[in-house]
This record gives structure tokens, C-alpha cells and sequence, in this order.
């Protein structure tokens, strides 16, 4: 991976959040920073959260002062529903134009940038294909603001990569999301009792699970994907099966002529279904999903799986709705349990015992890989370099504090551990524990 | 920071799939085009790899296909309508038959008549009843016919596509599914009686070049008896203005029961034109002239040799 310090925008999103805790879990990303104008939904360890509008310049001195070197931005609102026009306009234009230029020039350490785009930039017609290819340009002019945005920052971005020859530049069109926490139009009509639908019209409708988002962007940061790339399930669906699925009746009660009259009137009944909604539920879309499976990625879940879990949610949300407290972000405490002193020499035993924190143990393993590939000496003190707080040398660390290091680490990581500990300080108790691990670990290793 | 990380570049999916190497064998189409002189004309996905290993299966428990085409709904009407119509009410007779590949992709090119034409579904009924491999037929109809209420759910559940160049080339190419056009599109509807077995002119040749680029073999047929099943006397421009529709034509709005027949003829191979047969702007309208040519000789002798309209 070449991507070590990324910046993801859209940090509140529940891709966003979602791939933050992805990196997270990856050794060798260093650091993980998320902008947005709202608190973080997902609970992060080591991603560092900085609440900051796109519109002002200040991604630029945040992607100078941390080096970042790779841009994941998934800010771009792509549905009517997910804010108010106006502000949604102001995001998506100025947004997009800041973290562009914070992205450009000589001196930026940027030198891949992920965006998340929208099939909607395809747009809606009847004289569409019925699978849309990457190479098509759009082939009617965007009708909506919405649909303007996209096609506009898409532009920036293309115009971006024609200029940034050294950075690598993949843009996503992503279909509609089945991931339930985010507003749009789509799971809003889903979501009601029964789905109105237009009188006379059966559409192709074809989604991506939100696990998928999330495993798309993760392989873009992985890899290196330039291009535009669509990113839907498997599968079109008719929307008759899709509501049929979802165990609901389906509700012709839009006129095929006049729709967009009746939907204003449905409006005040509370539901509001946008214009580029209104063409889906009249011409439907499809995508063909082929460029990102052979750039290596493959799909967790097909549209139909996608909606069968749509409606599981479905049902269980009332059931679960009164459960658990949802996560909220608390900047203090965030910053307590990241910065604090305290917190990294907590003493041994009770409550308070010593844990690696994720970033240490990121540290830890990089070191431990490196260790195993012969490449440093014994680690008598790391180097440590921006990526988080220092961890104290391994020989000093205690034996209970190496067992409990021992449980979260690899196959290959123990080997190498239990080599470096044997030739040096050969604690029985640790070598023991690093065998019970290991014996652990192998059988499932070999099964897999 | 270690180097040892084996997973820097793409992953080649191609491990799962033993022959993608689509660029190296002698045999398969070159994709790889300079599309800058075609991009502003042609609609096809252009520049693409062979991705035909990635196409998505469907899966068991779904009854509609990516293209919305319904196989119940399709059953339910080829019982009754289809039937019918084929048997009593059209008493199809078919020349030919053998001429429909039994596999790959194929592209039927037929004329085209009457306001609501039979010939497509009666076409597909021929393929069904008489060849010795009955394949699913996929209808090219003009992109208007989605913005009717109804009629355009109707005609996706039982095989109608979008005319689309891309949408000709993944059947063609990706899927390996028959294809038929009428090339003549809305001249061919809106034909009216006087003009009748006028082949009028191809509006879109390019469906030859989707035949050529998927190296697929074009099946030119000729089908007699639509243009008296649904004859078109006049036009009315102003209620056409009025509705909204894409025309409306003084017709009977049912079939008369002409004797129909379809004559499916020798097909012509597109796989033998040399590398990229497709840039040569000109061979291609030939090409497509010729086939115009050949079906409307076969007409005019279908023509002269029936007896009767009604009873053939």
C-alpha cells in the first residue's frame, strides 16, 4: 500500500466513518485524518477528526501540515435529500474547487486522490443504454442542480488529473447506496409502508450495498486505480422486484402525465420524492460494473442481496429502534483518550491496565515486520516519527504487557517475536504465551 | 517501513479465469481502437477490454434478467397471445428457419411495418416454434416506446431492449443472445399504405457496425404481411402534437388477419473483413446497402409469388 497518510473528507458519512475504521485496522497506514462540518457517527481510535467546512481553504494547510499523501474525498452530495439545495450546491461546487487546488501544485504531497462521484452523473433518459460503460460522456445535458454538480465536479476532477500527471486520480460513480443510515430518495420512497410507484412503469433500478461503497473505496486507497470506474452490485432489477422483495404492495398512485404535479402535491403530505427520482422511478438506470471487477475488486453483495438485507433492516428497525444509545462523537473525550498522558502510562492491573492503543500496535507490528524481514536490528528504540505517541522500548515493556500485545498479532509476527525473545531476554512466561498463540492461530490458518 | 508488500499492484483477476487473455490469442477480436474519430459518432463502449469473464450470472432466485426481461410474463403471453396470433389469427409460415445460428450472437435484420408492428413478436414466435434450438429473441425498439406508460413495461417483460448501439453490442458480443433490428425504425411505422414493400431508407446502419465489432453474423429476413395486418392510411399531425405521442396514425387498432410470412435468409459473415472493418466508413454503408437490397428483392418476390392477402 502506498497510501500511508490519508485524508478522507465526508468523515460524518456512513462510508466515510466506515473507512476510516477500515484504515484503522491497517498497520501500515500512519495516519488517518477526517474532515467534516458535522461530528463524526462511527466510533474511530486513531483517526483524528477535524471539523472544518470544505469551503474554506484550510484542507490545504491541514494536507501540507500532515503530508498527506492521499486524498480520499467522499464530500460530494449526490442527493437531493442529504442537505438543503442551496447549501448542497455551495459544498459541491466551492468544496470541490478547494480540496482540487489543496490537492495541486508542486509542493503538495498529494499523490492520490479518490473521489467519490455518483451514477447519477449518467443521468436519465429514455434513449439511454441499458447498461452504462465508463467511456460514455453523458449523453444529455444535466437537468437538475444536482445532476449539474456532478457533472461540474467531475469536470474539475478530469481537468485535475490532466494537470496532476503524478497523481493518480480515481473517480467512482457510485449507484444508489443501500446504506441505511444515510438520507435518499431512494430508501426514503423504500422506506414507506407501501412504495408509490408512476402508473404504467416497471424500471430497472440497480444498487450497491453499503459495505460495497465502503470495500470500493478501501480498494481504491489500496491500489492504484486511475480512471473512472462505476461502482454498482450485480444484478438490475425491475422495481416490481425490488418492492416485492421488500415484502411490501407496490402503489401505481403517479400518473404517468403530470407526475411532477402530483408528486408537488404529494409534497405536502410530507413525502418528497426529487425530480431525478421521478426519472428513475420512470426510465431506471443501469450500470456495467465489469471495469471494477477486473481491476480486482469483487462485490460482497448482489442488488438483490443488497435489498434482502434492506429489508431485514426493515423489519428489525422498530424491534431495535428503543436498544442501544447511538455513538456520539465528544471532542474531549476523544482527545483525552488519544493525547492524554495518562492514558498511555496508565499503570498495570485494575482498571486502568496498560493496553497498546491501536496506533501503538500498528507501530508495533510494522516494527515486528520489519524485524522479520531482517531488515533492522534488534529494536532497542523506535522510531516513531509522526505516525502517533511513542511506544517504549520492547525490552522494557513488562511480561504481562507483552502477553497482552501477543493475542492481537499475526502468525508471522509471533514467529518473529518468539525469535527476537528467545535470543534476548528469554521470558518463559512470554514464550509460552506467544506458543499458545500461535498454536491458536495455525490450524485455522491452515484451513483457510 | 517495510517493502515487502506483494500486494502494491492491481491484483490480476484473471488467476480465477483461465483464458482472458483476449489481446494475445490470434482468434479472439481485437478491442484495442483509436476511438478519437469515432467517439462523436458512435455510442459503443468504445476501447474496452474483453470483460466478458466479469459479466454477472443471474441468480436463481430472480425471475426478471438485467435487461427486464420477464420470464413469467413472457410465458403468460406467449400461451395466449402469441399463440393465437401465430397459428390463427397470422398462420405464420417460416423459409429458412436453419439460417438462425444455433449459438453465439447473431444479428436479424428485418423490414418493418404497420403502426404497431406484429413482426417482431411473431418473429420471435417463428424462433421458438420451428428452429431446432429455440433461443430467446431480444427486440431492438425504438427508445420512444419507453416513455409510454404501459406499453414500455409490457415490451421490456417480453424482450424488447432500447435501440442502443451498446445495448446491441453487449448482447451481441458480451451476452451471445440473438438480436433482431428493424433498421428502417420509425420510417417503417410510419410507412403508410401506398408505400407498402417500399423498404424505406436505414436510418441507423450502424447497426452493421455493431455486428462488426462483435464479429457477428447479420441474418437478413424478410417478412410479408405486416403492411396489410396494420395499414396505415394517413397521419394526423395535429392530435399527434396534442398527445404527446410519437405518432398517431389512422389505422385499425387491431390486426387484420393477413397471411404472414418470414423468410429468414443466408447469413452474412462479418467475421472475415479484415481487422477493424469498422473504421471504413464507406464498406460499411455498402454493406448495409447490400443487405437493404437483399431483403427487398426478397419481398418483392415474396410479393409477386403470394395469391392472396388473406389466405396466401
Amino acid at each position: 500500500m502506498h497510501s500511508r497518510r490519508i485524508l478522507i473528507t465526508g468523515l460524518s458519512s456512513s462510508w466515510g466513518g466506515r473507512l476510516a475504521q477500515a484504515l484503522e485496522r491497517e498497520p501500515e497506514v500512519e495516519a488517518i485524518i477526517g474532515v467534516d462540518s458535522r461530528d463524526p457517527r462511527h466510533e474511530l481510535d486513531r483517526t483524528e477528526f477535524v471539523r472544518v467546512d470544505t469551503q474554506h481553504g484550510l484542507i490545504r494547510r491541514i494536507i501540507n501540515a500532515a503530508a498527506i499523501d492521499t486524498v480520499v474525498d467522499t464530500r460530494l452530495v449526490v442527493d437531493p435529500l442529504a442537505a438543503p439545495l442551496g447549501l448542497a450546491h455551495e459544498s459541491n461546487a466551492l468544496g470541490t474547487a478547494n480540496i482540487l487546488a489543496a490537492c495541486s501544485g508542486d509542493g503538495s504531497p498529494v499523490r492520490k486522490f479518490v473521489f467519490k462521484s455518483s451514477a447519477d452523473y449518467y443521468g436519465c433518459e429514455p434513449g439511454d443504454p441499458a447498461f452504462f460503460t465508463e467511456e460514455m460522456a453523458r449523453p444529455h445535458p444535466p437537468r437538475t442542480a444536482i445532476e449539474r454538480d456532478i457533472v461540474d465536479a467531475e469536470e474539475r476532477v478530469a481537468d485535475f488529473a490532466a494537470r496532476n500527471r503524478g497523481t493518480s486520480v480515481t473517480v467512482l460513480r457510485v449507484a444508489s447506496g443501500i446504506a441505511v443510515e444515510e438520507r435518499t430518495s431512494h430508501l426514503a420512497l423504500l422506506a414507506l409502508p407501501m412504495v408509490p410507484t408512476i402508473l404504467g412503469f416497471d424500471p430497472r433500478c440497480q444498487f450497491i450495498h453499503e459495505d460495497d461503497i465502503v470495500g470500493v473505496l478501501e480498494h481504491a486507497v489500496r491500489y492504484d486505480l486511475p480512471g473512472v470506474f462505476n461502482a454498482a452490485a450485480d444484478g438490475v432489477l425491475a422495481l416490481s422486484e425490488v418492492i416485492s422483495l421488500l415484502g411490501k404492495p407496490m402503489l401505481p398512485i403517479l400518473p404517468p402525465w403530470g407526475t411532477s404535479f402530483a408528486a408537488a402535491q404529494l409534497r405536502r403530505t410530507g413525502l418528497r420524492v426529487p425530480v431525478e427520482m421521478l426519472r428513475q422511478l420512470r426510465f431506471g438506470r443501469g450500470l456495467d460494473n465489469r471495469r471494477l471487477k477486473a481491476a480486482g475488486y469483487s462485490y460482497h453483495y448482489t442488488t438483490r442481496e443488497a435489498v434482502v438485507r434492506l429489508r431485514a433492516h426493515q423489519r428489525l428497525r422498530p424491534l431495535l429502534r428503543s436498544g442501544a444509545e447511538p455513538y456520539q462523537y465528544e471532542r474531549d473525550v476523544e482527545d483525552f483518550l488519544r493525547w492524554s498522558p495518562s492514558v498511555q502510562s496508565a499503570p498495570d492491573g485494575g482498571e486502568g491496565r496498560w493496553k497498546p492503543s491501536p496506533a501503538e500496535l500498528a507501530q508495533l507490528q510494522r516494527t515486528l515486520q520489519a524485524l522479520q524481514a531482517d531488515q533492522s536490528p534488534a529494536p532497542r528504540s523506535w522510531d516513531l516519527g509522526a505516525g502517533g505517541p511513542p511506544l517504549a522500548s520492547y525490552d522494557d515493556l513488562s511480561g504481562d504487557e507483552v502477553i497482552e500485545i501477543v493475542a492481537s498479532l499475526e502468525a508471522d509476527a509471533l514467529e518473529a517475536l518468539a525469535r527476537y525473545e528467545a535470543s534476548h531476554l528469554a521470558r518463559r512466561t512470554v514464550l509460552a504465551a506467544i506458543e499458545r498463540s500461535l498454536s491458536r492461530q495455525r490450524p485455522s490458518g491452515a484451513a483457510s | 517501513m517495510p517493502e515487502t508488500t506483494p500486494t502494491d499492484a492491481v491484483p490480476d483477476p484473471s488467476d480465477a479465469n483461465p483464458a482472458p487473455g483476449a489481446d494475445q490469442s490470434p482468434d479472439a477480436p481485437t478491442r484495442e481502437l483509436a476511438l478519437s474519430d469515432l467517439r462523436d459518432e458512435s455510442q459503443l463502449p468504445a476501447a474496452r477490454s474483453d470483460l466478458r469473464h466479469f459479466l454477472p450470472g443471474l441468480e436463481p432466485e430472480r425471475h426478471v434478467t438485467d435487461w427486464g426481461r420477464s420470464e413469467l410474463v413472457e410465458g403468460v403471453v406467449d400461451r395466449t397471445v402469441y399463440d393465437f396470433l401465430y397459428h390463427y389469427w397470422f398462420r405464420v409460415e417460416v423459409e429458412g428457419i436453419e439460417n438462425v445460428p444455433a449459438d453465439g450472437g447473431a444479428l436479424l435484420v428485418s423490414n418493418h411495418a404497420g403502426a404497431l408492428p406484429p413482426d417482431g413478436m411473431m418473429i420471435a414466435k417463428a424462433i421458438r416454434e420451428e428452429h431446432r434450438h429455440p433461443r430467446p429473441l431480444h427486440i431492438m425498439v425504438g427508445s420512444t416506446l419507453k416513455g409510454l406508460p404501459g406499453l414500455s413495461m409490457l415490451i421490456a417483460k417480453v424482450g424488447g431492449v432500447p435501440a442502443h448501439p451498446a445495448n446491441v453490442h453487449r448482447l451481441l458480443f458480451d451476452e451471445h443472445q440473438l438480436v433482431l433490428v428493424f433498421p428502417e425504425g420509425r420510417n417503417g411505422t410510419e410507412k403508410p399504405l401506398k408505400d407498402r414493400y417500399r423498404l424505406r431508407r436505414f436510418d441507423q446502419w450502424n447497426f452493421v457496425e455493431a455486428a462488426m465489432r462483435a464479429r457477428a453474423p447479420i441474418v437478413p429476413l424478410a417478412v410479408l404481411g405486416t403492411e396489410e395486418a396494420q395499414p396505415i392510411f394517413a397521419h394526423v399531425s395535429l392530435l399527434r402534437r396534442l398527445t404527446g405521442l410519437p405518432r398517431l396514425p389512422i389505422t385499425p387498432t387491431f390486426y387484420l388477419p393477413a397471411k404472414l410470412r418470414v423468410r429468414f435468409l443466408e447469413p452474412v459473415r462479418t467475421d472475415d473483413l479484415g481487422d477493424e472493418p469498422w473504421n471504413d466508413r464507406a464498406r460499411m454503408q455498402t454493406l448495409a446497402a447490400d443487405i437493404r437490397a437483399l431483403i427487398q428483392e426478397n419481398l418483392l418476390e415474396m410479393v409477386a409469388g403470394r395469391g392472396s392477402v388473406w389466405l396466401g
